[in-house]
């Protein structure tokens, strides 16, 4: 293995062992409930930047995917009272499954018109889940949390915990891909997708790959989010929100390294936690307007790119 | 079977192929064929059909009518990333980089995505394939450069390199020498020279004639998507077809 997978496992572990512990001396659960937040919107932003990032084909249905996350763990609760593993893992098959269905309609056009389908595909979803009475219709569903299991002493806690693993497996699998030749070929085919097809890259196939990833990686990320609020409603599980909010936190991360949406994530939900809390929620909206616009402007390629900036700056001088 | 057909047969062959864009016809029943290891200059004036013809050939764009047959197989309806593992590379009119990366990084996209990559296992002997092309081409020094900060030669160059990269058997140098100075253009000319003779067939497509003549053991000229004349470069320039075509009446 090389050095840096050997500090990149050490991190996670690091990572997961202090969330872990956090969750069995911190007897607040306030945190909890905010940190789960953060966390989801890092698994969502990292996820979104496999397709949105690295091959540049914006994503604007993030909110598709993350209601079919939601819905997928509410079905799979009303009909069968299924484990949250269970729910998490078949949310992201049911992702998947879009991405590629959404894919193979879509990715053969370039740019716009695939963002501008990925948003129609989030209309049509949220209008199919609100006449569908079974799991709620427009009113949505109340639902009812299973009894916590050990070590954690509330569900919010354990959610948390869950969470955690998903940002690890999200990074991975993102970091995987940045890694390989998968990695490279979307590279190449987002700065020239002709030249990358005449080079031997097979666009189509990788294009379809990051959507399904991208896609599965959305959902499964918000599964976990029906017995977080104990209720979902169409409104707020496909609520354009989730979209812009993932599209900033990249694009202010950065989207030419995993670690870029990951301090997006971190930044942006951050702050929205914290405005929420002593300001109003409404506000959270505002500034996270503002700051996009400040980062197209000032800082185009997001903070990563700023630093790279700085340090190259750094290093002439 | 097949690759006694191929060992034969010519290397690529146009048949009748015919493109139009709406009421435009861009190439006109065309029919060539190039055999392996030639060097072939594709001459023209503006509009008349040569670059249509290359995205004929990669893959760019699929004809209206006839066949594209490479190595003894149909692959008009091939996408280019397969005929790229088929053995046909391109370099392109307007450099087409991948800008965001370095010149070596370009090279790593050809060898990572080659149908030859079975013989470069490992990501170092990728990068030692991609350097050594890099010499050959003499690039070495710019590997590590950003392509947005090379010259127009340089670029041409890198082109050239990205294109054998993938280990071509069909080498399309589509104008690598416009907007080049004299120096530069013999430097770019000695470069394809070289790059043929060893199984790789070229064609050449190119205005600057003193290059076209130095370069082709056979000359096609392309007007209004027709062949009007082809065979030896001599025979081919002194054609009054060919003369009128460039010229003018």
């Amino acid at each position: 293995m090389q050095r840096s997978s050997i500090a990149f496992w050490c991190g996670a572990a690091v990572f997961l062992i202090a969330m872990l512990l956090s969750t069995q001396f911190v007897t607040n659960e306030y945190p909890f409930f905010a940190g789960y937040v953060i966390l989801q919107f890092v698994v969502l932003s990292v996820a979104w930047t496999i397709l949105g990032g690295y091959a540049g084909y914006v994503n604007f249905g993030t909110n598709a995917f993350f209601g079919v996350g939601v819905y997928s763990a509410v079905l799979l609760i009303k009909a069968y009272e299924a484990p949250l593993l269970v729910q998490i893992l078949v949310a992201g098959a049911v992702g998947g499954l879009l991405g590629l269905g959404v894919g193979l309609l879509t990715l053969r056009m370039r740019g716009i018109f695939f963002s501008i389908a990925t948003i129609a595909v989030a209309i049509v979803i949220e209008t199919a889940i609100t006449n569908w009475r079974f799991v709620g219709g427009a009113a949505g569903i109340q639902l009812q949390r299973p009894p916590v299991m050990a070590p954690f002493d509330s569900y919010v806690k354990m959610l948390f915990f869950v969470q955690a693993l998903m940002v690890v497996l999200a990074v991975a699998i993102t970091r995987f891909i940045q890694n390989s030749r998968i990695g490279r070929g979307l590279q190449a085919l987002r700065d020239d997708e002709l030249a990358a097809e005449c080079t031997g890259v097979p666009t189509l196939r990788l294009k379809l790959l990051a959507c399904v990833i991208s896609g599965a990686l959305i959902s499964a990320g918000g599964a976990p989010a029906a017995l977080y609020l104990q209720y979902a409603n169409p409104e707020s599980a496909f609520n354009l929100n989730y979209s812009a909010s993932v599209l900033a936190m990249s694009l202010i991360g950065g989207t030419a390294h995993w670690i870029g949406p990951i301090i997006g994530a971190i930044l942006l939900g951050g702050t929205q936690q914290f405005l929420a809390v002593t300001i109003s929620s409404e506000i959270n909206v505002l500034v996270l307007g503002c700051m996009l616009v400040l980062f197209v402007v000032a800082a185009p390629k997001g903070i990563i790119g700023l630093v790279e900036r700085i340090r190259r700056v750094g290093g002439k001088a | 079977m097949t690759t006694a057909a191929t060992q034969e047969g010519p290397l690529l062959r146009i048949d009748t192929l015919t493109k139009t864009f709406g009421g435009f016809v861009a190439l006109d029943n065309v029919n060539v064929e190039i055999r392996k290891g030639e060097r072939f200059g594709l001459i023209g004036p503006n509009g008349s059909g040569k670059t249509t013809l290359v995205n004929c050939i990669s893959g760019a764009l699929r004809p209206n009518k006839g066949a594209v047959v490479f190595a003894g197989e149909d692959i008009t309806q091939v996408p280019p990333n397969q005929r790229s593992h088929r053995g046909i590379a391109r370099s392109f009119q307007i450099p087409r980089p991948f800008r965001s990366m370095t010149v070596l990084e370009n090279l790593m996209v050809a060898l990572d995505f080659a149908a030859h990559r079975h013989l470069l296992e490992t990501e170092a002997h990728r990068r030692d394939a991609a350097m050594s092309i890099l010499t050959r081409i003499g690039l070495a020094s710019r590997a590590h450069v950003a392509t947005t900060s090379l010259t127009q030669v340089e670029l041409r160059k890198m082109e050239l390199a990205r294109a054998m990269a993938t280990g071509p058997k069909l080498l399309i140098s589509d104008e690598a020498m416009a907007g080049l100075s004299t120096s530069e253009v013999d430097e770019v000319l000695d470069l394809l020279i070289s790059l043929g003779g060893e199984d790789i067939a070229i064609i050449m497509i190119e205005h600057i004639m003193q290059a076209v003549m130095r370069f082709s053991e056979r000359v096609m000229c392309l007007d209004a998507g027709k062949i009007i004349a082809i065979g030896a470069p001599a025979e081919v320039m002194s054609n009054p077809r060919v003369q009128e075509a460039y010229l003018g009446t």
